[in-house]
């Protein structure tokens, strides 16, 4: 990524978030690095924890307080907005930056019509009178595949079904017509027919406006038929960026290449899925150096020594001492099979 | 929802029966009011005589028949005590006590659900820790002692307020009302913040515990990154979403008010339906107390009635459900 004149979308520089607790400062993300550019979709993959909806949230700055920023850089659009006071940044929500939350069901307000949310959040950012920001959530629910839409205004949350409402929700996301959509675990708590339907909506109304999405899951089906480009996340940072393609099939990182090899293949028969050995260091005890190494098959002292940064691999980038020059002669090098083309 | 409200109103008259019975025969069988009446010199054919004519001669089955159709006319017979119309003294009473009600219970409500929201916004300000601490002393002092204090300080000591009575009445048809003179209002602070002081406490807290609830959902979240602005989130969604259980404990709280006022109606004089029953218990005067609890009782259904009503307004959930009104309601 070339640094200067074109920034990406929204640029995440050594994104840092802590918690301050009696017992000390935890830290939570630890340095996430990711960009999205205009018009693409990056999905964002991890294990629960690893801090993809935090770094959502942080970007948006709805961090649940006493959690907070500690260091690091978030650009959107050509400025910066980490840092921004409340107001400022309640004006790029749902404008600039829409949100797409899991739980469909939990995410609207059960006391209003779907009507009153939609001309609320539309007359909140755009200059539209009563009439003409109805006029609008008529569409907004036409485009989402809401059947008879304009008879639908006047319909409560509860008098539609989890499916119809991730697509309210997704109708709300879109009002403003953002830049940027940030979905975390859009689909989870939808069932399996339905969640293709409306990953469906997502991508073809993004392709349709322009509008680039973070997609953030740990259902790597979601990713592979829709993202773009991927970030692997792994104890509050990111170790793995590329495209898809490329991650899914030829990962770089001794993570994300677990990670594929979990996934299970339709017309081939296994007994037992492979899975890393160990879990993912609990929040405040991740080890010095490569979170990852007391897990990884790959280890040696340089990885336990020191932290590695963004370098390329294989094909991708990767948070790996394996592609550096320092791997061939750290210890216990028998033979690194890996090409360092660092 | 007309069948609904027809089913509610069903129950409630079967609520109001059950408690006549229980205030008939409770009192019923409670002293001998013929003793209280009659001095030391009535002969036993006083006595029988005063008996035969206030009814007491009767079966018991009539003389409930005749306490309900009466009741249900308006009519709780004549005092012992005073040898006057129940109904007469009730209504003459009546004014004092409601306004005293109406008066805390709005200043329950408004700084109850005010001071609730805002300690549940600012829930770190050291005025939110001052209120919820302070509030703990509403809680726990018992009401009488309350009163006692507020008259010690304002009436006593700093003698800015009168400390029993409720000041000059202004008569409109058949309601003497102390609201329309500046002494009635200065009669009124001192019991309506001691009526209404537990019930500020419950609600205050009830509101903020509700707020702090809902402000942790995903359709608040949501609010907040929807870009709505912070008072549409705070008061638009969040304080709407906290008035379902609010308006359950207020409605109950202020059926409260009206039962329990007789406490404060002793201590500050008040001339109200609570000091007449309080009289009526010292007496014996049964007609007084059945009516009293009868009165207590349909405030409760009232209210209640209310309540559901409301529900309905505030939840469109239960708007249909109670549509579809299948009878489990």
């Amino acid at each position: 990524m070339a640094d200067g004149a074109a920034r990406p979308l929204l640029d995440v520089r050594g994104l840092k978030v802590g918690l301050p607790t009696r017992r000390g400062h935890l830290p939570i993300l630890n340095g996430v690095d990711l960009h999205v550019k205009e018009g693409e979709v990056l999905g964002v993959v991890g294990e629960s924890g690893a801090g993809k909806s935090i770094t959502g949230l942080a970007v948006i700055g709805l961090l649940e307080p006493p959690a907070r920023i500690d260091g690091g850089e978030v650009w959107f659009d050509g400025a910066r907005i980490d840092g921004l006071s409340g107001d400022a940044l309640r004006r790029i929500r749902g404008a600039r930056i829409g949100v797409i939350f899991q739980d469909p069901l939990t995410s609207l307000n059960p006391l209003y019509t779907i009507g009153r949310q939609l001309t609320e959040t539309i007359r909140t950012h755009m200059d539209l009178g009563a009439d003409a920001a109805e006029k609008r959530a008529v569409e907004l629910l036409d485009e989402v595949g809401i059947p008879a839409a304009a008879s639908r205004l006047g319909a409560y949350p509860h008098e539609f079904s989890g499916g119809m409402r991730q697509r309210v929700v997704i109708a709300l996301a879109l009002c403003a017509h953002p830049r940027l959509i940030i979905a975390d675990e859009p689909t989870t708590a939808l069932d399996v027919s339905i969640q293709a339907q409306i990953i469906g909506v997502l991508k073809r109304l993004c392709r349709e406006h322009g509008t680039a999405v973070m997609l953030i899951t740990h259902d790597m089906g979601v990713i592979a038929e829709t993202a773009d480009r991927v970030a692997v996340m792994y104890a509050g940072r990111v170790i793995e960026d590329g495209t898809v393609a490329e991650v899914v099939r030829n990962a770089s990182h001794p993570y994300s290449h677990g990670l594929m090899g979990s996934i299970p293949t339709i017309g081939e028969r296994v007994g037992r899925l492979p899975q890393i050995r160990g879990a993912m260091p609990r929040v405040g005890a991740v080890p010095e150096g490569c979170a990852f190494a007391p897990r990884c098959p790959e280890v040696r002292d340089l990885c336990r020594a020191e932290r590695p940064v963004m370098m390329g691999g294989k094909t991708t980038s990767a948070a790996c001492w394996q592609y550096s020059p320092r791997w061939a002669d750290s210890a216990g090098a028998a033979g690194a099979e890996a090409v360092a083309d660092g | 929802m007309f069948s609904y409200l027809v089913n509610r109103v069903i129950q409630s008259i079967g609520v109001l029966l059950v408690v006549a019975l229980l205030s008939f025969v409770i009192f019923n069988y409670v002293g001998d009011p013929i003793n209280n009446m009659v001095g030391q010199e009535a002969t036993l054919e006083d006595r029988e005589e005063l008996r035969e004519r206030l009814g007491l001669n009767d079966s018991v089955i009539v003389q409930f028949l005749r306490f309900v159709g009466n009741a249900a006319e308006g009519e709780f017979g004549i005092s012992y005590q005073f040898q006057r119309k129940v109904s007469d003294l009730i209504l003459e009473r009546m004014p004092a006590t409601l306004e005293l009600v109406f008066v805390s219970a709005i200043f329950a409500l408004a700084a109850g659900i005010g001071l609730g929201v805002y300690t549940g916004l600012r829930r770190d300000s050291w005025l939110s820790r001052f209120v919820l601490t302070t509030s703990l002393i509403g809680v726990s002092l018992p009401t009488f002692v309350i009163g006692i204090l507020l008259i010690y300080i304002f009436s006593v000591t700093l003698e800015w307020l009168p400390s029993f009575g409720r000041g000059d009445t202004v008569r409109l048809g058949s309601w003497d009302s102390g609201l329309l003179t500046g002494s009635g209002w200065l009669a009124i602070i001192l019991p309506a913040i001691t009526l209404g002081l537990f019930q500020l406490t419950i609600i205050l807290r009830l509101v903020r515990a509700e707020m702090l609830e809902v402000l942790r959902t995903d359709y608040i979240k949501f609010a907040r990154a929807r870009g709505l602005s912070r008072r549409a989130v705070n008061f638009g969604h969040a304080l709407k979403n906290t008035m379902v259980p609010v308006i359950t404990i207020a409605g109950l709280q202020i059926g409260t008010l009206i039962a329990f006022s007789i406490i404060t109606e002793t201590v500050f004089q008040w001339p109200g339906m609570g000091l007449l029953f309080i009289q009526g218990v010292e007496f014996a005067d049964v007609p007084i107390m059945g009516a009293y609890l009868l009165l207590a009782a349909i405030a409760f259904v009232a209210i209640n009635l209310i309540v559901d009503l409301l529900y309905a307004a505030v939840d469109p959930r239960l708007r249909v459900s109670a549509q579809r009104g299948t009878g489990t309601a």
